[in-house]
């Protein structure tokens, strides 16, 4: 066992873990945040995507004593108290989900689209970006629709006054 | 998932000494390759050596007519460095290649090329572009880096530190990724510069290889038309679900062609 301390959505941690836990299985067996998804297992779906750091990763492809001493967020921690964050709530105004398992990793990949290709987005770009992030329902249109509209939400005055 | 020692050395001596005391050690750098060899149990290595305190293997710099890119430099430094779009964009070109932007997050340039995976893409672009790289013991071509299948000339005790590459030339990277997995099928690297260097990755039995005959082709007329009737033996080349030889080797040969025709209008 490996003595591990990590931030998880603003909290600290400090926990005992196996070194072979995955940190997804950190977040959803040991800390009971299952709101991100195990869909592939194998890096492939984008399901449990979550941000080490302020940067997307696969969670089920990275080790939990890899992100000792990091800040990690997961689908949990992006809103504020009950105020859905812009990204959360442009997906349910564009109904950016059906059955909704990919969601969790879809919002958090669409936050990382905005760090690294700023508010204003077009099509082409948001799904050349989405390659790592599948969606069973085959709902893309809606998805990029969110994810366009999110962004563009991200950078208004009130939402940056908000953070 | 077989069990390990975990260690996280914060110097690269502590790393060397567990590297050295544990034969069946290996190091960890991104981790995007070696995890999931390690959840499917294809590979129980005793101890697992995590790269990622030690400091000064991630950054990029260019050194005289050098780029320097430290091992531990992930794929998204590459990608969306100023410094390597305007030193050796084609460099740029395959690191946003690579897997997906979550990847591209943890995936390092040292972790690609010491697993040497018949499909990946830094390897073309250290053959095609004649990088060096640079260890803890000694500074290797390339061309002698890059051995066989998931092999390279590392000694089991030795640390990739950096990658350098000469700047200069053009280059022009073309792949055709497997829609599922993102590897390539078949990719091309085509330079031009003192002379002509064309790497093939994700096709070849024994992986990246230099296409010689495209590349004499290519030296005395650096043109598409140059390569008509130059084919790639399919008996050489990977053969499974996703694809025949036949198929790879056509590929590789529309990839060159493609790479050579962006370089002409450039």
């Amino acid at each position: 066992m490996q003595e591990l301390s990590l931030n998880v959505n603003g909290r600290p941690v400090h926990t005992s873990v196996d070194v072979r836990m995955l940190l997804v299985q950190l977040l959803r067996d040991d800390l009971r945040l299952t709101g991100t998804h195990v869909g592939c297992d194998t890096s492939q779906c984008g399901a449990c995507t979550v941000h080490v750091d302020g940067e997307a990763v696969k969670s089920c492809a990275v080790l939990a004593v890899q992100v000792e001493g990091c800040n990690v967020l997961t689908i949990e921690g992006v809103a504020v108290h009950e105020v859905l964050h812009p990204m959360q709530e442009a997906f349910r105004e564009h109904h950016g989900l059906q059955c909704g398992f990919c969601t969790p990793g879809m919002i958090l990949a669409g936050m990382d689209i905005v760090r690294r290709r700023g508010h204003q987005l077009d099509e082409h770009t948001v799904r050349a970006e989405l390659e790592g992030n599948l969606c069973r329902c085959t709902g893309y249109h809606n998805i990029v629709k969110a994810i366009i509209a999110g962004a563009q939400a991200m950078g208004s005055p009130a939402s940056v006054a908000a953070e | 998932m077989f069990t390990f020692n975990y260690h996280r050395p914060d110097t690269l001596a502590l790393a060397l000494d567990t590297l050295t005391a544990n034969e069946e050690a290996k190091l960890l750098a991104g981790g995007q390759t070696l995890i999931a060899t390690l959840k499917q149990r294809l590979a129980s290595p005793s101890d697992l050596i995590d790269l990622a305190s030690i400091p000064g293997l991630r950054g990029i710099e260019v050194n005289g007519d050098r780029l320097v890119v430290g091992a531990m430099t992930r794929h998204a430094d590459v990608e969306n460095s100023t410094l390597v779009r305007e030193a050796l964009p084609v460099l740029a070109e395959v690191a946003a290649l690579i897997g997906d932007p979550a990847v591209r997050n943890r995936g390092t340039i040292g972790g690609s090329i010491a697993n040497n995976d018949p499909s990946a893409d830094y390897p073309a672009a250290c053959l095609g572009l004649n990088a060096t790289i640079v260890t803890d013991q000694r500074r290797i071509e390339a061309d002698d880096f890059f051995v066989g299948l998931f092999e390279t000339a590392l000694a089991a005790d030795e640390i990739v530190l950096a990658v350098e590459f000469s700047l200069g030339g053009q280059g022009a990277y073309e792949k055709f990724p497997n829609p599922a997995s993102r590897f390539a099928m078949a990719g091309a690297l085509v330079w031009r510069g003192d002379g002509v260097r064309v790497a093939i990755t994700g096709a070849g039995q024994d992986g990246v290889f230099r296409w010689t005959e495209a590349e004499e082709a290519l030296a005395g007329d650096f043109s598409v038309a140059a390569l008509e009737g130059l084919e790639l033996s399919g008996d050489e080349m990977i053969g499974d679900i996703h694809g025949s030889g036949a198929y790879r080797a056509h590929l590789a040969g529309v990839m060159t062609r493609r790479a050579v025709a962006r370089i002409v209008r450039s």
